[in-house]
């Protein structure tokens, strides 16, 4: 499904250009879950960011394969035409925009990229009702603008929401579980397990080990400074709960003989 | 007179044209020409014959260069042959199937056979300002001309030396008209490009409520130039919302002046919301003449092309514990100006004054330009008045997030200036009209984002 070949990429700021990833390789395959750990300003969500088409990042080498396609040569609204959504690690609020009338212009846009008839009223508020379910939104939420006035638990709920409701390929989730407490993360983690299948993908960036009991991972990869410097098993976030980052230390050490 | 004609370059042939056409008139007029009334034109004539059309070096028309406009041969509307407007053409300009009250001028000639009042009885009258003058005489003489006041204002002064072209409007104390008023004007320039002066007069009587809409139109491929003034008396503790919507194509020009009169314990909104027009230039005054009275300015303008729209405003405290409010919003695509300029005055006495503004554009190009200028004058000391303008392109992380979601950037960017004037639309009470406003903005901004 996602072919990641030596991706490096930059940053574009006032202060100059700054190379964030260093040449990350990934595959994932339909049906397949990927956590991405790794600390603090490794790259995770920058990975995420080129992955959707933001603006500002620059990508120097390498290439992305998606369904077969050249997935940089397409806007943002193209790859999320294409079944890609990122769950944002701080998502937007949008005043004067509703959830309802935002998902809704989502959703017939995406259906007319396909050639298919918008959805009508009564289809569309039926779906929104047994998606809300799933994440626990509370109806009320949903005439709201979108994220305005949310709490952080809420915002992160409403991106598994809106996920819910565009039924993506691949999905990625970026800290969704950061700012939630347990109960929180055991209903996000429920509405993405009932949201998996063998035809769709998640990846799973988060810091913790966490959220993986409950998002249980095909692979594990531990980024570090722009690269993926090791992959393994669910096993792996188990290893890293107890050790912690210390291996990268290793690394370093090693790197700098 | 002469002299500042020769200064004054702008519209010389205009200018010339329009004193012809006022001796023409004049001498038409046989035994009305000594009346009170016919005074008030000759004395507001020769305030036009010396200052003429505004030009740039006039302060307050630093931004609006009305010299493009002098460039047409306008026909007066005594000159036009009947327009051959039918009911199926004005279909498309009413936004109520329903019960309205419509009426409806045509290069500024009241068309009674496409109008329709259901509303009038003894307490109201709807209609066009030649009728009411006579059928409410008294109501007409106190209150027309009182307001407006053309020294100075040498637009104003055309207009009331052309009178009577407009509506009149009359609610009698404690009166509650529910059903709306519709002011239907269109330019009819399918063969000759028209000159039209539209002066309306509402008196809303003590404890009375109104709602009106008033909307300019044009039809045809010639130009327009409308000089409308609209004089409004609020009276104790009355309710008036009145909205103008600026409809006309690339080929028109529109001045004009609304004026208010506010009385104690009353309530004005105005919106004005300008997305057609080539040149635009709209005066909204308030001046309140009573304790504990409320004025809304709601402004939008949605600019293309070379548009160009300028709203001057003016918020009059004279008395104590009164409130105004104004929010004006603006999109600016192309290489279109807009120019806001928001005056408070508070005077002396009015004490425990609140009076707030706020400005606020986004521009969609380069080339388009706003000239933004909050005026605060304040001569009480017991007063709270704040102001704000900002201007700038829309939210690039707002952008992204909409189009992460399979919105396209058309679609994203009309998301969002849609959400930017919702709160001004929302001032807009009457339904319908909303909702047809509304697809109006749709289509326009889909023009701006080509
Ligand atoms: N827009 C930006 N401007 C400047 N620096 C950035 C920007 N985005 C990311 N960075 C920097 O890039 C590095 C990686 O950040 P990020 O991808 O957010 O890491 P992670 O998600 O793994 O915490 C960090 O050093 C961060 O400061
Ligand atoms: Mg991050």
């Amino acid at each position: 499904m996602l072919t990641i070949k030596n991706l490096k990429a930059k940053i574009e700021t006032s202060e100059g250009d700054k190379q964030i990833l260093k040449g990350i390789n990934l595959t994932v395959n339909p049906g397949e879950t990927h956590a991405i750990m790794g600390p603090n300003g490794s790259g995770k969500s920058t990975l995420a960011s080129v992955l959707t088409g933001r603006e500002g990042y620059v990508v120097t080498e390498g290439e992305v394969i998606y369904d077969g396609k050249d997935l940089l040569e397409l806007d943002p609204e193209e790859r999320a035409r294409e079944g890609i959504f990122l769950a944002f690690q701080y998502p937007i609020e949008i005043p004067g925009v509703s959830n309802v009338n935002f998902l809704k212009t989502a959703i017939n846009e995406i259906r007319k990229s396909k050639g298919e008839e918008p959805m009508t009223s009564v289809e569309f508020l039926k779906m929104m009702k047994e998606k809300a379910k799933l994440v626990n939104i509370e109806p009320e939420m949903l005439s709201r603008y979108v994220n305005v006035g949310f709490s952080g638990g809420e915002k992160k709920r409403n991106e598994i929401f809106q996920l819910a409701m565009l039924e993506p390929k691949l999905s990625i989730l970026d800290e969704t579980d950061s700012g939630l407490d347990i109960d929180a993360l055991k209903i996000v983690a429920g509405g993405v397990n009932k949201l998996k299948s063998n035809d769709n993908a998640f990846i799973v960036i988060t810091h913790y080990q966490r959220l993986l009991n409950y998002i249980v991972p095909d692979f594990v990869h531990v980024m570090y400074e722009g690269k993926i410097v090791r992959t393994g098993g669910k096993e792996l976030a188990l290893e890293l709960e107890e050790n912690g980052y210390d291996f990268i230390n290793d690394l370093k050490e090693n790197a700098e003989i | 007179m002469e002299n500042n004609l020769k200064e004054n370059k702008t519209g010389i042939d205009l200018t010339k044209k329009l004193i012809n056409e006022f001796q023409s008139y004049q001498s038409k007029l046989n035994g009305d020409a000594s009346g009170n009334l016919n005074k008030l034109r000759m004395d507001a004539m020769s305030v036009f014959e010396k200052t003429g059309f505004p030009v740039k070096k006039m302060e307050e028309w630093k931004y609006t260069n009305l010299s493009p406009v002098m460039n047409h041969d306008f026909k007066f509307s005594s000159d036009l042959s009947d327009s051959d407007i039918t009911q199926a053409d004005i279909d498309k300009y009413i936004f109520s199937a329903g019960s309205v009250n419509l009426l409806v001028f045509i290069n500024g000639i009241f068309s009674s056979e496409l109008s329709s009042v259901i509303s009038n009885n003894e307490s109201i009258f709807i209609g066009s300002i030649s009728e009411g003058m006579t059928s409410h005489k008294e109501i007409f003489d106190k209150h027309y001309s009182k307001y407006a006041d053309y020294n100075n204002r040498s637009l104003a002064a055309l207009n009331t030396a052309f009178f009577p072209e407009g509506a009149f409007i009359y609610l009698k104390k404690n009166t509650e008209l529910n059903t709306p008023v519709h002011i239907l004007n269109i330019s009819d320039t399918k063969v000759n490009s028209v000159f039209s002066q539209p002066r309306n007069l509402v008196v809303i009587e003590e404890g009375s409520k109104i709602f009106i809409a008033e909307d300019y139109y044009s039809a045809g491929d010639n130009s327009s130039f409308t000089n409308m003034v609209t004089e409004f008396y609020c009276g104790k503790n009355s309710h008036t919302e009145h909205y103008k919507i600026q409809n006309e194509d690339e080929r028109s020009f529109h001045v004009g002046m609304t004026q208010v009169h506010q009385e104690q314990d009353s309530h004005f909104s105005n919106t004005t919301i300008s997305w057609g027009g080539s040149i635009i230039r709209n005066d909204l005054n308030s001046v309140f003449d009573g304790t504990n009275t409320e004025s809304h300015f709601f402004g939008l303008y949605l600019l293309s092309g070379k548009q160009h729209v300028d709203n001057h405003t003016l918020a009059d405290h004279k008395m104590p514990n009164c409130f105004s409010n104004e929010l004006y919003k603006g999109i600016i695509g192309d290489n279109a100006t807009g120019v806001f300029n928001g005056k408070i005055m508070v005077r002396e006495d009015a004490q425990k004054t609140n009076a707030y503004q706020s400005n606020g554009n986004i521009l969609l190009s380069d080339d388009a330009t706003i000239y933004s200028k909050p005026q605060l004058e304040i001569f009480a000391d017991d007063v709270k008045c704040s102001h704000g303008a900002t201007s700038g392109q829309l939210n690039e992380d707002e952008m992204f997030y909409i189009k992460s979601r399979g919105i396209g950037d058309k679609d994203a960017k009309s998301l969002l200036l849609k959400a930017f004037v919702s709160d001004v639309l929302d001032s807009i009470k009457i339904e319908e009209f909303k909702v047809n406003i509304e697809e109006k903005m749709e289509m326009k901004l889909k023009n701006i984002l080509k």
